[in-house]
């Protein structure tokens, strides 16, 4: 009886922290029980952020935060043809390394593995985890405290590979809830590209809530592109902390295909000189989805550049949210930045909330911002029909221009070639 | 070919034609002047399928079907083309790449296996050519940054390349100096066989200088209210529009 007023008294919070208790944590070392234990600590001052939640007022994370929830280890043979275009590719099933569906070619310079192995052996990994984190956001804490599993590669300076790495989370049964970890570090000098996907074999209500520290050092390239194709009625919370060294150039293309909430938080802190930044999404949406990209870009030091564009395709009751934020700080004399927001409603119901957003305290900078929503261009339509195209390709074709330059941006040619198919298998049948 | 049966067409409630009979024979060139607002641009429209405009009566039969109840795809599927006033501007889609769908669309339409890669470029490449379009402009995105110029010159082209019956010029001579007017009339011209005809919309008499037609037209307040051989064109270029709309006024006097 007792225990029964007990229960009734459990907040969310409490309720969705007990999906947790199940966990084997048996494979961290001290200082990554150490995050875990601090994160912990955190959340029992945090709660979920509500409306009143300015970082979170388009966005709201009730439907996520009560559902009903597993965690679930992979099974031991399982059969996917993941059909990755790489040499190199780390699989995680529900949060979990998968051993059996990961595959490396070892390449001289790259350490590319699991999160869980890279703690027993990785000293970067042991000087900088959760270096990034931001301390208040309760989804990132509660990655850190009870992430299983992720990904880790470490590229050594001056190496250069050509070939992507890819990053696969793959959710394989129903109302799983995982928190997969990544850790990417490239090296002064070096010069790499990943591929950080998301998807589940056509399961119900799953939640991923995914952390990825990224660190590019000096002089280094890194680009980055994010898939995220899990089930119509999943939910995604993806966050990207990002720091950038002087002369560095990182590049994050973000491609939201499905889900039916999918928020992502982008922050990169541009601490370096003469910094190039460049992010990118894409979000064509349909059904119910929301999608809900706030992005975060610090520009610190001098001479930087920065170009964002995101452009959003809205369909049936769709909602979409931009917001990016970027920050010049006093320092940061000639910086360059120029942020674009572009969306295409295609229907009566879909709503995009855009707010492009500039704070400046240097004096001689180069800053932009703009944001457009429209429709398809009804002269164009009908030029494309008399010259004998049908509605539906002359649609897609004015998609397909539309969404061409977040495309152009795509320096892995499978990841170019998987968009492109996307937006011709899905706007050939739109009214 | 086409058989223009007592059309009326209206935009927004404002009736803009009001009873267009106006019959085209392969083989034939037809002018059609007359001036501003008679309802000139409307007709080409209306023949092209934009739906902003409402066809209130009439009928059009097109090679033996019911124009007016074809999507402007089916129409220019059916052997239509209209030749922009205003080419639109599309950044994004390559001018080669949506030519070769709508080639393509077209064939399959007609149970035709799709065009070879190879037998595409090659006209491409010849019927750039017919209107000194540079190539470098045919495979960039459609008409844009193009001039005025290069933009009539890229409908002939895709005219051209989609090989018409009945070819519907709307104003292709309008903000053209001299040299282009020649390269697209040359072109137009080029193209001209027992088989196909056209309607040449225009406002000034010099493009028939070169587009030499079998009928010149006046269009006055949404008919036709005159109908004359290519020195009608001439006559009207020496001495305006007044004089028809004079003549008319005595008869209905």
């Amino acid at each position: 009886m007792e225990i029964m007023n007990e229960t009734a008294t459990l907040t969310n919070k409490d309720k969705f922290l007990i999906h947790f208790d199940l966990i084997d944590f048996s494979m961290d070392e001290d200082f990554s029980s150490d995050v875990r234990k601090e994160a912990m600590e955190l959340i029992q001052w945090l709660d979920f952020p509500t409306s009143k939640t300015e970082y979170w007022k388009y966005t709201r994370v009730n439907k996520i935060v009560k559902g009903n929830y597993k965690v679930s280890a992979p099974e031991n043979e399982i059969e996917i043809d993941l059909s990755v275009p790489s040499k190199n590719c780390i699989v995680l099933i529900n949060g979990y390394f998968s051993k059996e569906l990961s595959f490396f070619n070892k390449t001289e310079g790259v350490e590319f593995s699991s999160l869980s192995d890279a703690k027993q052996s990785s000293p970067i990994l042991r000087e900088k985890f959760n270096s990034l984190v931001k301390k208040d956001e309760i989804f990132a804490d509660i990655n850190s405290a009870y992430h299983r599993d992720g990904a880790f590669m470490h590229v050594s300076k001056n190496v250069q590979v050509e070939e992507p790495y890819y990053i696969l989370n793959l959710v394989d049964d129903s109302n799983i809830i995982s928190n997969p970890r990544n850790f990417i570090f490239v090296e002064q000098g070096a010069n790499a590209k990943a591929v950080l996907k998301t998807i589940s074999t056509g399961n119900t209500g799953s939640f991923t809530n995914m952390v990825s520290e990224i660190f590019v050092e000096k002089n280094a390239h890194f680009e980055i592109n994010k898939i995220q194709d899990e089930a119509e009625d999943s939910f995604q919370i993806a966050t990207e902390q990002v720091v950038q060294g002087d002369d560095s150039t990182f590049k994050i293309n973000t491609f939201t295909l499905n889900g039916a909430i999918v928020r992502n938080n982008l922050n990169i802190d541009s601490l370096g000189k003469n910094t190039m930044t460049y992010l990118n999404g894409l979000y064509p949406l349909k059904g119910k989805q929301h999608v809900d990209n706030h992005t975060y870009l610090s520009h610190r030091e001098h001479n930087g550049e920065s170009h964002e564009l995101y452009k959003g395709i809205m369909g049936d009751s769709s909602t979409g949210v931009f917001n990016g934020k970027v920050f010049v700080h006093r320092k940061a004399q000639k910086t360059n930045a120029f942020q674009s927001n572009a969306n295409i409603v295609i229907t009566d119901t879909a709503t995009i909330n855009s707010k492009p957003e500039l704070e400046i305290y240097a004096d001689d900078v180069k800053c932009s911002h703009s944001s457009t929503t429209g429709q398809l261009d009804e002269e164009a339509l009908f030029y494309l029909r008399a010259r004998g195209l049908s509605k539906d390709s002359a649609r897609a074709v004015l998609v397909n221009a539309f969404a061409s330059d977040v495309i152009e941006h795509i320096g892995v040619e499978a990841v170019k070639e998987e968009i492109e198919k996307y937006i011709d298998d899905n706007y050939q049948g739109i009214k | 070919m086409i058989k223009i049966e007592n059309l009326h067409a209206s935009i927004e409630g404002t009736e803009i034609l009001r009873g267009i009979n106006l019959e085209v024979k392969a083989g034939e060139v037809h002018a059609i002047m007359g001036p501003n607002g008679s309802g000139k641009s409307t007709l080409a429209n209306v023949l092209a399928g934009r739906d902003e405009y409402e066809v209130t009566e009439g009928s059009v039969d097109f090679l033996g079907d019911d124009l007016l109840d074809m999507e402007p795809e089916d129409r220019s599927r059916a052997g239509l083309f209209l030749a922009f006033q205003y080419p639109v501007e599309i950044p994004g889609v390559s001018n080669i790449n949506f030519l070769k769908t709508a080639i393509n669309e077209a064939r399959e339409k007609r149970g035709e296996e799709p065009l070879a890669a190879k037998d595409f470029l090659k006209r491409v490449k010849e019927k750039s050519k017919l209107v000194e379009l540079d190539g470098r402009l045919a495979n960039r995105s459609v008409n844009e940054g193009f001039s005025g110029g290069e933009k009539k010159r890229n409908e002939i082209f895709q005219m051209a390349m989609l090989d018409p019956k009945l070819s519907v010029l709307d104003e292709t001579d309008s903000g053209l100096d001299i040299d282009a007017l020649r390269i697209v009339a040359n072109g137009v011209n080029e193209l001209k066989t027992k088989d196909n005809a056209s309607i040449v919309i225009t406002h000034y008499q010099r493009l028939l200088d070169y587009i030499v037609p079998d009928f010149v037209h006046v269009l006055y307040k949404g008919k036709i209210v005159k109908t004359g051989p290519k020195e009608l064109a001439l006559e009207l270029e020496e001495k305006g529009y007044d004089w028809i709309i004079k003549e008319l006024e005595e008869v209905s006097a």
